[in-house]
C-alpha cells in the first residue's frame, strides 16, 4: 500500500461510472469473467461493452433476485461473475439469494451497488440505501468496500474481483472530490492514513473521506490537529490501525454515508467496546429513510457534511478533556 | 362514449402531458418516456372512471390506484393536481429539496397517492393485498394497478399474479404499459416476453389488449372488466414510450432524459397545438 494524497477540495470531473466501465473492460479479459446487470447497464456506462461481448455480459432484466441466483450458478460452473445494480436492489431486493445461494454456498461473487446513500439524490428515498453495508456486513466472510474516489475504485476493484468469496463494493456514478493521486495502491483490509494529528482521529469511508479532509483543514485553523483514516474496507476492518490511533489520539469520530446502525460507526464502536474504549462520536444517518433532492441538500439534511464532521470532532475532544479532568 | 366525452378525455390527456413536461422542465431532467406513455390511461381513470373524492382522501370505499412503475410519478402528480388533489403550482417542486412530489410515488408525501412504489415489482403485491383487504372488509370499490412491461421481469409480479387469480380478486383491474422499452432499451432485446395477454390468461386472469393511446378503447376495456366476475383483470395497453411528444417518442433511449429548454419548448408547442385542435373540434 502506497498512497499519495490528491485532495484539493475540487472535483476533477472524472465520473466513477466511466472508471467502472474501463476497469470492467480490463478485468473482462479474464476468460472466466462474466458480467450480469439488472437493466441498469446504460446508467453505469457498460452497455456498449456488454453489447460487444454477448458471451460475457448478460442483461438479466429487472430481476435482481434471479440475477444473484444465476450468478451463483455461473460461479458453480467455474466462472467468476460480477453483478451490478443500484445499491438498494443489490442488497435489500435480493438479500436471501445473496446470503444462501452465494455466501452460505461458498461461491465467489463480486457485487457492485451503485449510488449508495445520498448519492441516489434525485431517485429519492426508495432508491437511497443507508443499510446496504449493514446487510452485507452481517454475512459471514463477506468483504464490504466503500469507495472514496476514482483512483481508489480503479485500484481496488481488480483486487476485489480476484479475491475469493463474496465482495460488496459501493460507489456513486458521478464525479466526486478526489482524495488520492494517481498511482496510489491499496490493500484490502488496511486503512490508509491520510493525515496525522494529535487531538482526535476521524475514521471515514466513501463520500465522507473528502468531507473529513475538509473538516481537518478547518479544525487545523482552530488549532486542532486530527488524524484521518480511510476505512474503505468496512469489513474486514483495519482494527490494528484504528486501535493504534485511538491510543495515540484518545478520541475517535466515524463518518459514513450510511446509517450509523450496522455500518462503519457500528464496526468501530464494536471494536472499541471489545478492545479498550475511548470517546467516540459517529457521523452518519440516524433513524431516517432517504428522501429526494440534490446531493448537497441531502448531505446537509442528513448531517453528512464537513461541518458535521468538524462538530463531531469538537464534541469528542471536549469529552476527552472532560474524561481526563474527571480522572 | 359520446363524442364530447371522448374529446374531453383527450384534452385531459394533453393537459396531463403538458403539466408533466412543465414539471420535468422545472427540474431539468426526469423519467419522461414512461410518464408520457400512461397519460391517456390516467385521463380515463381520473377524468371519468375512478370513484374518488379529492376532499376525502381517507374514504375507505374509494377506488385505489397503485402505480407500480413508480417512476411515472410526474404524470400521476399532473393528473392529481388537475383533478384538484393539490394546487397545480406544486408540480414545479418535483424533486426539489423538501418536495412532496418525489420522482417515485410516495403515499406518505403526496395527497391521492395510495401506495409507495419505486422498487419495481413490489406494487403488484401491495395492490393485490389492497384488493384482498377491501374485499374482506366488504367494500365495493376497485383497485387499479399500473405495471411496466420491463417491470414484468420481476418474479414477484408473477407470484402476485398467481395469488390474485387463486383468490378470484375481480376487484383488481391491472394495466401493463406495453411501450416495448425498459431502461436499457427494447424489452425484446433484453428479456423478450411475447403474448403478455396470453400469459396472464394462462395464470387465470381475464386478459385484454387495447390501444393504450386511445381513451375510448381504454374505457371500453375497463367496462368489459367490470362486467366479468370471478377473475382479476389485465388490460395490456399498446403504447409508445414518450407518446404525445414526437421528439421524445422518437429517441432511441428515452427512459430518463435531460429536458433542455429547446426540447421543452418543442414539446409544449406540439401539445398546445394538439389541445387547440381538440378544442376546435369540440366547438
Ligand atoms: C427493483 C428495481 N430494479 C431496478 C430499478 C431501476 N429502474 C427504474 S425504471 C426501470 C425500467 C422499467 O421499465 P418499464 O417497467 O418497462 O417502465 P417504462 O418503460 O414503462 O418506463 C428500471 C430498471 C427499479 N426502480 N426497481
Amino acid at each position: 500500500m502506497t498512497v499519495r494524497i490528491g485532495y484539493t477540495g475540487r472535483t476533477d470531473g472524472v465520473a466513477l461510472r466511466d472508471v467502472f466501465a474501463r476497469v470492467l473492460a480490463r478485468i473482462g479479459e479474464d476468460p472466466d469473467f462474466v458480467y450480469l446487470d439488472a437493466d441498469l447497464m446504460s446508467s453505469v456506462g457498460t452497455r456498449d461493452w456488454a453489447l460487444a461481448h454477448p458471451d460475457k455480459a448478460f442483461n438479466m432484466g429487472v430481476a435482481e433476485a434471479d440475477m444473484m441466483g444465476v450468478a451463483a450458478g455461473l460461479a458453480a460452473a467455474g466462472f467468476r461473475p460480477l453483478v451490478q445494480t443500484f445499491g438498494p436492489f443489490a442488497s435489500r431486493r435480493c438479500f436471501d439469494q445473496v446470503f444462501l445461494s452465494v455466501a452460505y454456498s461458498g461461491r465467489d461473487l463480486t457485487v457492485i451497488g451503485t449510488d449508495p446513500g445520498v448519492t441516489a439524490a434525485f431517485n429519492g428515498g426508495t432508491h437511497m440505501p443507508f443499510e446496504d453495508m449493514a446487510l452485507y456486513r452481517a454475512i459471514p466472510g463477506a468483504t464490504v468496500l466503500d469507495m472514496a474516489d476514482a483512483v481508489q475504485l480503479e485500484a481496488v476493484l481488480p483486487l476485489a474481483y480476484r479475491q475469493a468469496g463474496l465482495k460488496y463494493i459501493r460507489f456513486g456514478r458521478k464525479p466526486v472530490l478526489p482524495v488520492y493521486a494517481s498511482g496510489s495502491t491499496f490493500d484490502i483490509g488496511r486503512a490508509p492514513c491520510l493525515r496525522e494529528g494529535r487531538d482526535a482521529t476521524i475514521v471515514a469511508s466513501g463520500l465522507l473521506v473528502a468531507e473529513s479532509l475538509a473538516a481537518a483543514d478547518r479544525l487545523a485553523a482552530e488549532g486542532l490537529s486530527v488524524t484521518v483514516l480511510d476505512a474503505f474496507c468496512i469489513k474486514p476492518l483495519d482494527g490494528e490501525a484504528i486501535l493504534a490511533w485511538a491510543g495515540r489520539t484518545g478520541a475517535l469520530v466515524t463518518a459514513e454515508n450510511h446509517n450509523v446502525i450496522g455500518g462503519l460507526g457500528s464496526a468501530v464502536a464494536e471494536l472499541l467496546a471489545e478492545h479498550g474504549p475511548c470517546p467516540l462520536e459517529r457521523v452518519g444517518v440516524r433513524e431516517a429513510f432517504g428522501e429526494v433532492g440534490p446531493q448537497d441538500y441531502l448531505q446537509r439534511r442528513f448531517g453528512l457534511t464537513a461541518d458535521d464532521v468538524a462538530d463531531a470532532v469538537r464534541r469528542v475532544v471536549l469529552r476527552k478533556a472532560g474524561a481526563a479532568a474527571g480522572q | 362514449m359520446t363524442r364530447e366525452e371522448r374529446l374531453r378525455l383527450r384534452e385531459f390527456a394533453v393537459r396531463i402531458r403538458q403539466e408533466t413536461v412543465l414539471s420535468i422542465r422545472a427540474r431539468g431532467f426526469g423519467h419522461a418516456g414512461g410518464a408520457l406513455s400512461v397519460a391517456d390511461l390516467l385521463a380515463v381513470l381520473y377524468g371519468s372512471l375512478l370513484r374518488v373524492d379529492p376532499a376525502r382522501l381517507d374514504w375507505p370505499e374509494r377506488d385505489k390506484v397503485v402505480c407500480s412503475k413508480g417512476h411515472a410519478g410526474p404524470a400521476l402528480y399532473a393528473a392529481l393536481a388537475l383533478r384538484g388533489y393539490f394546487p397545480l403550482d406544486w408540480l414545479a417542486t418535483l424533486n426539489q429539496p423538501g418536495t412532496r412530489l418525489p420522482s417515485h410515488c410516495d403515499h406518505r408525501l403526496t395527497p391521492g397517492i395510495d401506495m409507495t412504489t419505486g422498487s419495481l415489482g413490489q406494487g403488484v403485491s401491495t395492490a393485490v393485498g389492497l384488493a384482498l383487504g377491501d374485499r374482506l372488509k366488504g367494500r365495493d370499490n376497485r383497485v387499479y394497478l399500473v405495471v411496466g412491461d420491463g417491470e414484468l421481469n420481476e418474479g414477484q409480479v408473477w407470484e402476485a399474479a398467481m395469488f390474485a387469480a387463486h383468490h378470484r380478486l375481480d376487484n383488481l383491474v391491472a394495466f401493463v404499459d406495453h411501450n416495448g422499452k425498459q431502461l436499457d432499451g427494447p424489452t425484446r432485446d433484453i428479456l423478450d416476453l411475447p403474448d403478455i395477454p396470453g400469459r396472464f390468461a394462462a395464470f387465470g386472469w381475464q386478459a385484454q389488449s387495447v390501444d393504450g393511446q386511445d381513451v375510448e378503447a381504454i374505457d371500453r376495456a375497463v367496462r368489459t372488466a367490470w362486467a366479468t366476475e370471478g377473475r382479476p383483470h389485465m388490460i395490456v395497453l399498446e403504447t409508445t414510450k414518450g407518446a404525445g411528444v414526437t421528439e421524445i417518442a422518437s429517441m432511441a433511449m428515452n427512459h430518463h432524459i435531460v429536458m433542455t429548454e429547446a426540447l421543452a419548448e418543442a414539446a409544449l408547442a406540439e401539445l398546445a397545438a394538439e389541445l387547440d385542435r381538440l378544442r376546435r373540434e369540440e366547438a
